[in-house]
């Protein structure tokens, strides 16, 4: 059997969106290098059921497989932790020592208001993409699937962009709390194939200014969303959605 | 009960052509007075909802998420089944109709199975025309590849995470719909009832799980896409929040619940490797195209594995069942890995675990061929085990996966309560007694793109809708049930943590009603899980309050559920005295292991009707005769 350690940790709790929240302090032994960090919580959250004295504490979750999206934790100020390319709900505890100190806090944006504790409202981002992160194609109305070769390097470009899961570490890890690098993943995902050229101009221009609406911030090149991204997006994609914004904005200029 | 399947006469290649030409239409400009409730935003649901919307209805949806675009059919990795032979293999609608039907061990309806593979084609087509990024050759067409069960090419991908691109094609299109006005969507809400008027199906009630209020909603028809019931078994390869309440609220309403015990262990998972373990990770059946799976021949050989030499390996599936080799179906391979493991053959420090190996896949082409395909899960395997499948191979074993039964439905999908729909993994419709890989998501997007917006339509231009209203004496007995429920869950306020109940809940189901099951394991599984229910009604103890937030509430909900869907899947597990697909019964196997059926007696589809709970769970069973006019049942061999 592995080893087992101590954590100490400080995570924020908040009753609810328009209470005051703050750092409380842990301390859970019997921590094991293989489990997963949010089996870690959810062991310090039995141990909080069985005294009975205060609530569990809430966070986000569903497949615990690094596909969903829902789980969204700052560790020790960081997105998502301190491993590259790895979801919250991915990061084991093999990369934390005994007697390590822990911080953990939701991910923080204007546009993120908290629900409680560490969980938080991302239904901007779903409203992103309704402005205009689709194909319009009907149901039954498409040719078929072989009908226009892509090319493989133009698929595979457009699918690292589709990878995004929509958790927001971008917006978290960002001082401005920009949106950029989500609405530009999906926007190059979409651009960039031959099915979603018809509508590259309008769906640009909906997009980034939905985005601007739920109030997040501008792009400043800091690139720190690229460096917390699970799924390692690359920044690319906002200067392309800034060229694809600017045609699409000037009259006339369409490449 | 009535139980009848309204298949449409007529030859299988003409049934489905036949119904749509024969079903009633609903005029566009009626269509907007039609309020459709769609629960559920997987495959299934995000499919049926966006395609009723673009028809016209004015559509609901709901999902326990916080985003439409998060439910587990996220998760599918390895593909999607088509019968588009690309590869020009010989694929046809009838071979991808027949290995599904057969991979069922013979346990679906024909007309349902035949129409999932007739459907299959017209799937790619739309979800490459949303722009989902399929894995392509040089040339600019579509790649595919091979899953178990199948002699051809004919699995669509895109790498290792096939799920979340369809899924977030559909997504994607619900919100085209959510911006046109057509759908209004509710994420953080759960369905805890659904409201009978007159027999028919004409609301739900739900909790928005961020205010804890119980709501109301009204519909001409309610489509139930809300997954399957894997977590029964606590440690599945199913999301934590996956769940089987609003399907078993719908069963206690008179939904029929049919073949609960159809359970698919998945033959390729991460191992289980400690109590605080809160759920199995897959690595997609696609590594088996490449990995090769042995044990060492001798149970005390405790060499590393790259140290023990071929001729000391035994690589057990190539060598049992030389046609299908390390690709026979998810049942077989599972139940040979519990085998090697009983006889002591196991790896690994638990000794619960078989290799799967790539040394030759990537002697054979190059460790960046290997990487292109399986990139993603191999990083994924490093980053849970810290061991790197490069350089020696994967530990595996079987898991719950996925579970092929779910309430009854006909040829419409719809089921016995009128106006009831169900999709996806929630019905029990055609995957039989064990599903195909690369089959979960044609099925979930057949039904939603392409049956269920024409089949409700016939419903809805056929029957006589009255007016209800909120306040109907249907809809009050619902609301006060589901928030008599949770009264009842605070009142108990015990020593005993829900996810306690759930994890023991898990042990007895896969001890007893697990990859072998027998007629003593069984029966004692039903008498520990009334135990366990009655002790977690006593006993348990649920924190916080229900006006705010709270996760614990919501597992105890679902937990309660559990604990009487997990008698249901035992008691049919004891009444099916035969062997067939994913469900082995000890008693009944062949020379070799295998599944063997009874078809004289069990071929039938097993619908249970909710009588109530009084310690003992009471059910009554329907049989719906399964009549094969156009294939020939045989015992399966994938030798």
């Amino acid at each position: 059997m592995a080893d087992t350690f101590t954590v100490h940790l400080k995570i924020w709790r908040q009753d609810g969106p328009d209470q005051p929240g703050k750092l409380v302090d842990y301390t859970l032994d019997k921590v094991n290098e293989h489990m997963s960090f949010l089996e870690m919580l959810d062991v310090l959250n039995e141990e909080i059921v069985a005294e009975g004295k205060e609530e569990p504490i809430e966070f986000d979750y569903d497949c615990r497989e690094g596909i969903c999206g829902s789980c969204n934790l700052v560790i020790n100020g960081q997105a998502h932790g301190p491993k590259d390319m790895t979801c919250t709900c991915q990061l084991h505890m093999r990369n934390f020592s005994d007697g390590d100190t822990i911080v953990i806090e939701p991910f923080r944006a204007k546009a993120f208001p908290v629900i409680k504790d560490l969980v938080v409202d991302r239904s901007a981002f779903d409203r992103i993409i309704e402005a205009g992160g689709y194909v319009s194609v009907k149901t039954g109305s498409a040719p078929d699937a072989n009908s226009i070769p892509i090319d493989k390097t133009v698929a595979d470009t457009a699918f690292d962009y589709a990878t995004c899961i929509g958790c927001g570490a971008c917006v978290a890890a960002c001082p401005n709390s920009s949106a950029s690098l989500f609405t530009g993943a999906k926007l190059a995902h979409l651009n960039r194939l031959p099915q979603g050229e018809p509508e590259r101009k309008k769906r640009t221009v909906a997009m980034v200014e939905q985005m601007d609406e739920e109030g997040f911030g501008d792009c400043s090149n800091y690139a720190e969303c690229e460096a917390v991204c699970p799924k390692g997006i690359s920044i690319s994609a906002i200067a392309e959605m800034r060229r694809n914004y600017v045609k699409a904005t000037l009259a006339g200029t369409e490449a | 009960m009535n139980l009848d399947s309204k298949v449409p006469s007529g030859p299988l290649e003409e049934k489905w052509s036949k119904h749509l030409n024969d079903i009633k239409l609903v005029a566009p400009n009626n269509k907007r007075k039609h309020d459709v409730i769609v629960v559920g935003t997987g495959l299934a649901g995000g499919s049926a909802a966006a395609s009723l919307a673009e028809l016209g209805y004015n559509v609901k949806s709901f999902c326990i998420q916080d985003s439409a675009r998060r439910a587990h059919s996220i998760a599918a990795q390895g593909g999607i089944n088509a019968a588009k032979n690309y590869p020009n293999d010989g694929d046809t609608i009838w071979r991808l109709f027949y290995d599904t039907i057969k991979g069922g061990d013979y346990r679906s309806r024909e007309s349902n199975t035949y129409r999932l593979a007739e459907i299959s084609n017209e799937i790619i087509d739309q979800a490459v025309a949303q722009g989902v990024p399929f894995a392509r050759e040089y040339g600019g067409l579509l790649a595919n590849r091979s899953f178990g069960g199948a002699q051809v090419s004919r699995t669509f991908y895109a790498r290792g995470q096939t799920g979340q691109q369809l899924l977030l094609g559909a997504y994607q299109a619900m919100m085209r719909q959510v911006s046109e006005g057509n759908i209004e969507m509710h994420t953080r809400h759960e369905m805890l009832d659904l409201v009978v008027i007159d027999g028919k199906a004409r609301g739900i009630v739900t909790r928005d799980l961020v205010s804890g209020e119980i709501q109301r909603w009204m519909a001409d028809a309610v489509v139930l896409a809300s997954g399957g019931y894997g977590n029964a078994f606590y440690l599945s390869t199913n999301a934590k929040n996956s769940n089987v309440t609003a399907a078993w609220r719908c069963h206690k309403r008179g939904a029929a619940f049919a073949n609960p015990c159809y359970v698919q262990i998945h033959p390729t998972c991460i191992p289980v490797s400690g109590d605080y373990q809160s759920k199995l990770t897959l690595m997609s059946e696609s590594l088996r195209n490449d990995g090769r799976v042995w044990v060492p021949k001798d149970k005390d050989d405790d060499r590393h594995p790259n140290d023990i030499p071929d001729e000391e390996r035994y690589y057990y599936l190539e060598e049992k069942y030389p046609a299908f080799g390390n690709l026979v179906p998810r049942d077989v391979a599972s139940r040979n890995a519990k085998i090697v493991c009983d006889e002591g053959m196991g790896v690994g420090p638990t000794g619960r675990a078989v290799y799967l190996d790539f040394r030759d896949a990537i002697e054979r082409e190059g460790k960046k061929a290997i990487s292109d395909k399986y990139g993603n899960l191999f990083e994924m395997y490093e980053n849970i085990t810290d061991d790197n499948p490069y350089e020696e191979p994967m530990r595996i074993f079987p898991a719950v996966h996925y579970t092929m039964g779910g309430l009854w439905v006909d040829y419409n999908l719809q089921s016995n309560i009128p106006g009831l729909f169900v999709a996806g993994e929630a019905n029990f419709s055609d995957h039989g007694a064990n599903r195909l890989g690369a089959s979960a998501l044609m099925q979930g997007l057949s039904d939603g793109y392409f049956i269920i917006p024409y089949t409700i339509g016939n419903y809805i231009a056929g029957t006589d809708l009255d007016e209800v209203s909120k306040d109907h004496e249907a809809f009050d007995e619902a609301a006060d049930n589901a928030q008599s429920q949770i009264d009842k869950l605070f009142e108990v306020d015990g020593d005993k943590s829900v996810i306690e109940f759930h994890r023991e809940l898990g042990q007895i189901m896969w001890d007893k009603v697990g990859i072998s099951r027998s007629e003593e394991g069984l029966k004692e599984a039903i008498s520990e899980i009334q135990d366990l229910r009655e002790e977690f009604w006593n006993n348990v103890r649920v924190p916080g309050e229900s006006s705010n937030y709270n996760k614990y509430l919501e597992f105890a909900g679902r937990v309660a559920d559990f604990l009487e869907l997990g008698e249901l899947m035992a008691k049919d597990a004891l009444h099916r005295d035969e062997s067939c697909g994913c469900h082995l019964r000890a008693e009944h196997q062949t020379e070799e292991g295998e599944a063997l059926r009874n078809d004289e007696e069990y071929s039938y589809v097993a619908a249970w009707e909710f009588q109530g709970v009084n310690g003992e769970l009471q059910e009554e069973l329907h049989k719906e005769d399964l009549e094969f006019d156009f294939v020939e049942l045989k015992q399966r061999s994938y030798k």
